[in-house]
């Protein structure tokens, strides 16, 4: 019951998540005996050295068979990989050594940063733009929009993910980095680029034709203006955001952050928001110096004070309305920090670009004798990220939107939802707080196959771009029936699966009261 | 309200007011004694008019369940296309070079070598419409390049629908039992769904095809063996809640075995969502081993496979872009086509979601 007190619900889902830990582990377990089994018998580790004709066979066999323990039954090897990867509880990993005797323990480290940020990068962007497109096709059902997201939808289901990464390297890579050698948009690019942002905002906003009509020709005249500007001032080799834009920008997150929550009437929650960007303003100044070449931990901290003003300013000023003018303070304050955090990053755009003439890498997933200063340094494994980030997010961002958008649809046609029209609340009330929780609740169960699949994109997806990540510590392992690398790959990629998984559950488990019982 | 000013009708509304002598509707009127029984009086119309009971048109042909479900799909223009898609692209891969059964129109086999023409540019053209010698060009080695995507294009094909049927019987099978029986099956099916939450699929098809040596047989038993579970879920979670159903208790109590209450009973209620899953397992599958063949777990040279020839001439794209194309059109052509099917059937079978009328 939730009337309980917040520590009893608290306790209960501690009881949920502890016994959600307990079958996962189990389950590790079980998928290590699988696959362990599976590697060691998909072939012949001593292949190659029994073709070849060096002198020295019989000493090149004899220490391999000492590196792999081949001289042991199958389950004492088990046993000893277990042994050494059970440390992992208490921190101590010891993932065993490769067939020529190399600790896969340093192996792993570099490749399953590089790998693990890959994934879940794409698994946050592909949440996130998902379920939006999802949402806003359920809500525009039958419109241009919907079908012009279904059509692309099933676009990205069926496409091959190596396929769609070789035409991107080609394209998003190549072209890119020759276009921006010399960076200019011609008038007829400009003028489709504007047509195309305003088709695509009109059928989102919807609406009569009068609406449609206006919001087409504001977006098209707004984007014809800011491209030509950009082109003018040479915004493509030195861009930056600048104080204008960012309060702009920060206003419409404003403005997002309350048709999620109370609408644009609440007086007392819109001038919190305003107050957070008033003081944001001051700060912009103020930390200025700062910003100029910082750190992760200042940013950390930088983050932490811009959350603590908004819940300050929203406890201060929020009134009656209190809980929901902290959320939206803190939010406002967190994107304006973004936004200054960008604006900064921007700015550093052009001394990369002197560094690096071809930006957008092909091969390879970082340069570790990169020097550069902090922002440089940002960029650098940016510009190495965006195209295996694209590829793996296209593909499960087909996934999200169709699967949001069937749920939202369900959800719209419920009892409950003709109640909430017919007591006469509006439409944002009905799609944001009846409709879209409800609808989030299946959707996170598909989280955790998502990561799974995921990850298997990952492996040809880093193989595309020639990364030296999990995907070729686990092909070079099966290649070589070398099971040492391969359980690594899969405990380093299992656990953040089930990682992930528990996020989700716990994301259940606050949108659906039911399942804390 | 006292509005005087339209007249005869005063503040009495309009439909009070006393049809005209001889209109047939005199009954109605509040002055009696004005009925004229001379009056057409249309006995139907008033039925229709006043009767509580829904009127059936007996003009109009009535469907059964199937029928139904057959019209909607073949109204669903997007399955329509993509079924004609997949029909077009089968009859090409399969009539072109033939199989070691029969030959093919093409003259041209995927395995011998010739001399490279023009550099190994494609010659179809649709201005003016053209095959030509080598429509989609010809590789490094001066192998015809059209039979070298058409064998591949056989082999995904034969892989997809012999996946698709396999899991589907797996799935169909083990699904039925976990609803029917609950308990140990039940149990087995969770833990070996969880399994793929914890290793990708790709990396399990990998090694365990890896094992068996990448022959199209092998490979096709692998992803039918591991592809099944999801369409096992469905099936199970169908199969608990019609079991619960009068007619099920029904049988149960004039003695009906358990197994002829799955297979005649309970089975033939969740066809639609077996067909649909069967449809998108078979998108999966093709998908599944292009990207096998791409890794190179997958089929094996000489033989030839899209994934394979994709991986092989990657590194080619700056220079001969068609090896690069073709096989890759050729997989979306399949998987999208395929998905189309499915999107479509469901539609047909659960058309809630849809726009479709009847």
């Amino acid at each position: 019951m939730s009337c309980n007190g917040t520590g009893e619900k608290g306790g209960v889902v501690l009881q949920f998540i502890l016994r959600r830990i307990g079958v996962s582990i189990f389950i590790l377990w079980l998928a290590s005996v699988l696959m362990y089994v599976l590697t060691i018998n998909s072939g012949d580790p001593l292949q190659d050295l029994r073709q070849t004709n060096s002198s020295n066979r019989e000493q090149l066999i004899a220490a391999r068979v000492e590196n792999m323990n081949l001289d042991e039954p199958w389950y004492t090897r088990y046993a000893i990989w277990l042994g050494g990867a059970s440390k992992c509880l208490i921190l101590q990993c010891d993932l065993g050594t490769n067939r020529t005797g190399q600790s896969v323990n340093e192996l792993v480290a570099d490749a399953a940063a590089s790998s693990l940020r890959l994934v879940t990068l794409a698994t946050v962007l592909a949440i996130v733009f998902g379920v939006t497109v999802g949402i806003l096709a359920a809500i525009r059902q039958y419109s241009g929009f919907d079908y012009v997201v279904t059509f692309l939808a099933f676009l990205f289901f069926s496409l091959p993910v190596f396929w769609a990464a070789v035409l991107l390297k080609q394209y998003g890579a190549i072209d890119f980095n020759n276009w921006i050698a010399d960076p200019g948009v011609s008038l007829v690019t400009t003028l489709l680029l504007a047509l195309l942002f305003g088709m695509v905002f009109s059928v989102i906003a919807g609406g009569d034709t009068r609406r449609r009509v206006l919001t087409f020709a504001i977006t098209a005249v707004v984007l014809f203006a800011v491209v030509t500007y950009f082109d003018a001032v040479g915004w493509w080799r030195r861009p930056a955001l600048g104080l204008g834009l960012i309060v702009l920008l920060s206003l419409a997150a404003l403005a997002v952050l309350l048709m999620l929550t109370v609408g644009l009437r609440n007086r007392r929650v819109i001038y919190c928001g305003l107050a957070t960007i008033g003081v944001g303003i001051v700060s912009f100044f103020a930390t200025r110096s700062l910003m100029e070449d910082p750190s992760w931990t200042l940013i950390l901290v930088l983050a932490a004070v811009a959350a603590v003003v908004g819940a300050v300013i929203g406890v201060a000023f929020g009134g009656y309305e209190r809980s929901t003018a902290i959320v939206i303070s803190v939010g406002t304050a967190l994107s304006f920090g973004f936004l200054v955090f960008l604006d900064q990053l921007l700015r550093n755009w052009g001394l990369y670009l002197e560094g690096n003439s071809r930006p957008i890498s092909t091969i390879g997933s970082g340069s570790p004798l990169f020097s550069g200063n902090f922002y440089e340094g940002i960029w650098n494994w940016a510009t190495q990220l965006i195209l295996p980030t694209i590829v793996l997010t296209l593909i499960s961002l087909a996934q999200y939107s169709r699967y949001t958008r069937s749920s939202m649809l369900e959800t719209t046609q419920q009892d409950y939802m003709r109640t909430a029209r017919s007591k006469g609340l509006s439409d944002r009330v009905v799609n944001t707080k009846h409709a879209l929780r409800n609808a989030l609740i299946p959707i996170t169960t598909i989280v955790a196959f998502d990561f799974a699949s995921l990850i298997g994109g990952a492996v040809i997806t880093e193989r595309v771009f020639g990364w030296s990540g999990m995907g070729a510590l686990f092909q070079e392992g099966l290649n070589t029936v070398d099971p040492a690398p391969v359980m690594a790959f899969f405990l380093v990629t299992g656990a953040a699966a089930i990682l992930m998984n528990m996020l989700a559950d716990i994301a259940y488990a606050s949108l659906d009261p039911r399942i804390r019982r | 309200m006292a509005d005087t000013s339209s007249g005869s009708a005063g503040d009495r509304p309009e439909q009070d007011r006393p049809d005209a002598p001889g209109s047939g509707r005199e009954e109605l009127s509040p002055v009696t004694g004005q009925a004229d029984p001379e009056a057409p009086h249309d006995e139907a119309d008033v039925e229709s008019k006043y009767s509580v009971e829904k009127q059936l048109d007996f003009t109009q042909k009535s469907y059964s369940q199937n029928q139904l479900v057959l019209r909607r799909f073949f109204r669903h223009k997007g399955a329509m296309i993509g079924l004609v898609t997949l029909l077009g692209v089968t009859i090409l891969a399969y009539s072109s070079i033939g199989t070691a059964a029969f030959p093919g129109w093409w003259d041209k086999s995927y395995r011998s070598s010739a001399m490279v023409v023009d550099g190994g540019r494609p010659t179809l053209s649709l201005f003016p419409p053209t095959w030509g010698e080598y429509p989609f060009g010809q590789e490094t080695t001066g192998k015809d390049y059209f039979a070298l995507t058409m064998r591949g294009t056989q082999q995904s094909l034969l892989v997809a629908f012999s996946v698709g049927i396999g899991s589907t019987i797996i799935g169909v099978t083990v699904g039925a039992l976990a609803g029917f029986y609950r308990g140990r099956v039940e149990a087995v099916l969770m833990r070996a769904t969880d399994l793929f939450i914890v290793i990708p699929l790709l990396v399990l098809a990998a090694t365990m095809s890896k094992g068996l040596g990448g022959g199209i047989w092998g490979i096709s038993f692998v992803l039918s063996i591991l592809v099944w579970t999801g369409l096992a879920r469905l099936v199970r979670g169908e199969v608990l809640s019609l079991r619960e159903r009068e007619f099920v208790t029904a049988a149960e109590a004039i003695g009906t075995p358990s197994s002829r209450i799955i297979f005649k009973h309970i089975l033939p209620n969740t066809i639609g969502t077996i067909i649909v899953s069967a449809t998108l397992t078979i998108a999966v599958a093709i998908l599944l081993e292009t990207a096998l063949s791409f890794l190179g777990f997958g089929i094996q040279p000489p033989d030839s496979s899209l994934g394979q020839l994709i991986s092989t001439y990657q590194t080619a794209f700056q220079t001969r872009p068609w090896l690069f194309w073709w096989p890759g059109i050729m997989i979306l052509a399949i998987a999208l086509s395929v998905n189309f099917i499915g999107d479509g059937l469901r539609d047909a079978f659960d058309p809630r979601q849809s726009r479709s009328e009847d």
